[in-house]
């Protein structure tokens, strides 16, 4: 697999350059924050009629990353649905693929803020998942360490020759990881933002999705 | 059309006692008053808005009534207000029982609330308000006994989707009060039948009436001890010529084309300014509160100039400038000649101008504008159907209002000028999209935006009418940031967002006239302090780049085919001769293309002469293209009248190259992932009601909530190709931005006639190109690897490389 090694707590990963994590040693693939059904729910209110693609856009880049690493576990870190009624929301497509994709393999299901609670899937649900020396969680608690997560949408940008490039981004030190949404219709939260700032150490990388994922130093 | 009414006697004597008398189109205008629709086109300071009103204050004097009976709209707030104080003194004056208000985006809330429930009897407002009041379910009583709607500026308006969103409230208003006559006001222009067929309901006639256009202005060349620079845009060689001009008059306007410009300008004059003179500045990304200042000295007669950029362009009332200079080519004869009509506010005196070419190739274009303009030889690019964007919208206020029938508003809209062409089955892919999305994919059969009940559409969430009026209008929102003075709060303006994004704390750059440094980026507020240097780092706010009009390039052209240039400065006349000698001058009817090696590399330059956005698309086809076929360039700059392209390798087959079908199966790709394309997107989805906008200094992105518009357009693109706002954004590309439309006018025109001159030095007109500023780095796998260098360099600096 390409991708940047990121070590944490003794363990080795890899940060894909679709957003994805990849813990070779346990053959586990890692997504945060898919938030399928999120167009649904937006027109659902009210809102606008977005293209109503990104679920399947999003399913799409999941199989390719799962095909792509033969992952034997794929944890998804909490928000996989926009709110509590989107996987029961979910098409029948949809559904369909979900459970090929989790055929064969160990599917866990995180809780997010989004979507608290079981979801009317396959695959297991936890709070958290512990898996020594790493702990998976949806939202980072500080003083943590050896710990995954997600929620936040880190994003962070580049200026080089008048031009800025801001991509989705993992921020990474010595205690955590925190993961880049994954969902197609995911904004992001600058990494400058003082809620990622207090939470990261001061030697902090963010390591930017593309094509080929590039580390810098985390933008304070 | 020679008929004329006489002013009833109170208005006669109350003309009299002023000294005034009617003039001609002012009594035509008064005899054409039951027409349903009328254009007077005049020019500036030709008594065009009293021409509009008169009717009007005779109606109401002779027969008093409540309610609204004339609606007055304009494309500036400002101008809403400005006509509000001069209708105040005849009203007075005659004690009319007459209640004139304007109503704008500044109006109190209070007050709009008041004016629904007790319309006064003239409403002076923008095309943005009046739309908003038809979304509310009481348009048909605030409207229903209005008579007259008076279209100032409607040149203007005409030339953009503001004005499209007007005339599809006309006809709605139509529908609220049938008798409704409509008044057109215009400046000077090429073609008035236009405008007409924009202005009246489908098919009625529109009478044109034209004002006598007063004597022909003074305009000449400003030219200066020394020869323009070979490239820039600032005219800041010429500082010491235009405040000698100051000096000899009254009051002068100094317009720029760029916002950057102005500014860069203005900072430079105040350097040179040793006697102090008073000099302001004006623009559109500086402040309210900055620009009112400005305004209200120049109503005093406190400035003896100001400089500005287009938002000065329009009718505001400046009291007596007898002097215009345009610094920079203006790029557009029309633009130029009503730009010159703000000078000497005085009914048939001549306006005097001077323009200031700002490098060498534009002594040439300005030479050729002025010729146009004294041979009245105006230009404009037909603007094409009605954009379905806007349509989208109007549907949507319309829903807001209330249910409605889908064939009648169908017939509402064909009777707006821009729509009359609109096919059903255009308008039924509108209706669609407003309703359900219009996606391939049906997916939101329960959550439709629309319902059709009884036969009739509605909203299905009442709610979502609030989300409609806080989205109406049609003006592209640039990312905006305020600019505010640290610890005191004083807001100066607004810059870029890109541009914000590029500065580091201590980068000093120019607002308002002043250098400022930047400090923090708070939210979104830039937090500036005041620096004391004098060398800014270039502010680029960008204001409008306008590209130089088809009939202006076709001009030069024909100039380039003399034998010889008595009407140019004997340098640039050198100049020519010198590029003659060496290679050829460009030809309206064959494409020349020089290759030459410079700085040990190979350089290819095209003149087609399409205007900068044509030019710069053509560089970036162009670019493409040489990439497969492995000639290695690395990147290309453009302008008005060429592209230069360097490489490593030289091109050795330009007619090839330039293959039209292969240049058309390019675009295609290129349109693909092109950052230009997703800005129109945005634009458009945000206009047709997808996205929403948002509002002025509102909070943006803070959380992780919104994404940006390029998402949704990759994802249309990859599962919804034909959708409906793909397609619109694809023929906006045409125009504008992208301007393919005058890609293919230039391959039309040459034939495939190239005159490719291989020449063993750098030729005299592609030498200012190469000292040219915005050049492009070739993309493609550029970014990944500027990226990856960028990404190289921090950690290296940080230690961790």
């Amino acid at each position: 697999m390409n991708g940047y090694p990121v070590p944490l707590a003794g363990a080795t990963l890899l940060a894909l350059g679709s957003g994805a994590l990849w813990w070779a040693e346990r053959r586990m693939l890692v997504v945060s924050d898919l938030h399928l059904g999120k167009s649904d729910r937006i027109a659902r209110n009210g809102g606008a009629m977005l293209p109503p693609y990104e679920t399947g856009d999003t399913l799409a880049r999941l199989e390719s990353d799962i095909m792509r690493s033969g992952a034997e576990t794929v944890v998804c870190l909490g928000d996989s649905f926009d709110d509590p009624g989107a996987a029961a929301r979910l098409d029948e497509a949809a559904r369909l693929w979900l459970m090929r994709m989790q055929a064969g393999r160990r599917w866990i299901w995180v809780e997010g803020n989004h979507d608290p609670g079981p979801i009317e899937l396959g695959g297991s649900h936890l709070a958290e998942l512990p898996s020594p020396p790493l702990l998976f969680r949806h939202i980072a608690r500080p003083g943590a360490s050896g710990e995954v997560s997600g929620h936040y949408h880190p994003k962070a940008g580049v200026h080089a020759r008048g031009r800025v490039m801001t991509r989705p981004c993992f921020l990474a030190d010595s205690d955590r990881i925190v993961l880049p949404a994954y969902g197609t219709y995911t904004g992001g939260l600058r990494a400058q933002s003082p809620a990622l700032s207090h939470l990261m150490r001061p030697e902090a990388l963010a390591i930017l999705t593309g094509p080929v994922p590039q580390a810098i130093p985390m933008p304070r | 059309m020679q008929q004329t009414a006489t002013l009833p006697p109170r208005f006669a004597d109350w003309f009299a006692s002023r000294g005034w008398t009617l003039h001609p189109h002012q009594a035509r205008m008064l005899a054409a008053v039951g027409d349903p629709a009328v254009l007077l086109i005049a020019p500036t300071g030709g008594g065009k808005t009293l021409a509009g009103f008169l009717p009007s204050l005779i109606e109401l004097d002779d027969s008093p009534r409540p309610g609204l009976h004339t609606l007055y709209v304009s494309p500036l707030k400002a101008l809403a207000a400005d006509i509000r104080r001069n209708l105040t003194t005849p009203i007075e004056a005659l004690k009319l029982p007459i209640r004139v208000e304007d109503r704008t985006g500044d109006t109190p809330a209070g007050r709009k609330k008041a004016q629904r429930a007790d319309p006064p009897h003239i409403l002076l407002t923008t095309p943005e308000s009046l739309a908003l009041l038809l979304s509310y379910e009481d348009a048909p009583r605030i409207f229903g006994s209005l008579q007259r709607v008076i279209v100032d500026e409607i040149h203007a308006l005409a030339e953009s989707k503001r004005g499209d969103q007007l005339m599809l409230g006309l006809a709605r208003l139509q529908g609220l009060a049938p008798g409704l006559r409509r008044v057109g006001l215009s400046a000077t222009v090429e073609d008035p039948a236009a405008i007409a067929h924009l202005l009246a309901r489908h098919p009625d006639p529109c009478p044109i009436l034209l004002a006598d256009p007063g004597p022909d202005p003074d305009i000449r060349m400003l030219t200066t001890d020394e020869p323009p620079p070979w490239r820039g845009g600032g005219g800041t060689y010429a500082i010491r010529a235009v405040l000698d001009e100051v000096r000899r008059h009254d009051t002068t306007l100094i317009f720029h084309n760029t916002r950057a410009q102005a500014e860069i300008f203005f900072h430079h004059l105040w350097m040179q300014n040793d006697e102090g003179l008073p000099i302001g500045i004006h623009h559109g990304s500086l402040a309210r509160e900055q620009r009112e200042r400005v305004e209200a000295a120049m109503q005093a007669g406190a400035l003896r100039a100001i400089v500005c950029t287009g938002t000065l362009d329009l009718g505001i009332d400046w009291g007596d400038v007898d002097l215009v200079i345009q610094v920079g080519a203006p790029k557009n004869v029309k633009r130029l000649v009503q730009r010159i009509g703000r000078a000497n506010h005085r009914y048939n005196a001549p306006s005097k101008a001077l323009i200031l070419p700002a490098n060498r190739f534009e002594v040439i274009e300005c030479i050729a504008a002025l010729e146009a303009a004294k041979a009245h030889d105006l230009d404009g690019e037909p603007r094409g159907p009605g954009p379905r964007d806007v349509l989208c919208q109007h549907i949507l206020i319309t829903a807001a209002a209330g249910p409605f029938d889908e064939t009648a508003l169908f017939r509402e809209v064909r009777s707006c000028g821009a729509y009359s062409g609109l096919s059903r089955a255009a308008f039924d892919d509108c209706l669609d999209f407003v309703a359900t999305g219009g996606y391939a994919l049906r997916a939101y059969d329960r959550w439709q935006r629309l319902m059709k009940k009884d036969g009739r559409w509605q909203l299905r969430d009442p709610r979502a009418a609030a989300r409609i009026r806080r989205n109406i209008g049609t003006i592209q929102d640039r990312d905006l940031l305020k600019v505010r003075m640290r610890g005191r709060g004083e807001p100066l303006g607004e810059i870029e967002e890109g541009f914000a994004a590029t500065l580091t704390p201590g980068d000093t750059f120019l607002m308002g006239g002043r250098v400022v440094r930047f400090e923090t980026l708070k939210d979104v507020t830039v937090e500036v302090s005041r620096d004391k240097g004098r060398k800014p780092r270039v502010a680029t706010f960008m204001g409008t780049k306008f590209a130089t009009s088809t009939q202006l390039s076709a001009r030069i052209l024909r100039m380039f085919r003399q034998d010889s240039w008595p009407d140019l400065p004997a340098h640039t006349a050198a100049w020519l001769a010198h590029q003659r000698s060496v290679s050829r001058l460009p030809q309206a009817d064959r494409l020349l293309v020089e290759s030459f090696p410079w700085d040990g590399q190979a350089h290819t330059c095209i003149y087609g002469f399409a205007g900068r956005n044509a030019m710069q698309t053509l560089g970036l086809l162009l670019t493409r293209r040489m990439e497969v076929l492995g000639l290695n360039p690395l990147g290309f700059v453009s302008t008005d009248y060429g592209v230069l392209i360097w490489g490593l390798d030289p091109v050795t087959d330009p007619e090839s190259l330039l293959a039209p079908d292969s240049l058309r199966d390019g675009f295609e790709d290129w349109l693909a992932g092109n950052a230009v394309m997703k800005r129109i997107f945005k634009s458009v989805a945000t206009v047709a009601g997808l996205l929403d906008r948002v509002p002025p200094g509102g909070k943006r992105g803070g959380r992780q909530t919104s994404f940006s518009a390029g998402v949704l357009y990759d994802t249309l693109r990859k599962y919804d190709p034909d959708h409906l706002l793909l397609r619109i954004t694809r023929e906006e590309a045409l125009r504008g931005l992208v301007d393919f439309g005058r890609i293919e006018e230039m391959l039309a025109r040459t034939g495939g006639r190239v005159d490719h001159m291989q020449i063993d030095r750098v030729t005299p007109l592609a030498a200012p190109m190469l000292l040219e500023m915005g050049r492009v780095p070739v993309d493609g796998a550029a970014e990944e690897r500027l990226l990856a260098e960028q990404a190289q360099a921090l950690m290296a600096a940080a230690g961790l490389g």
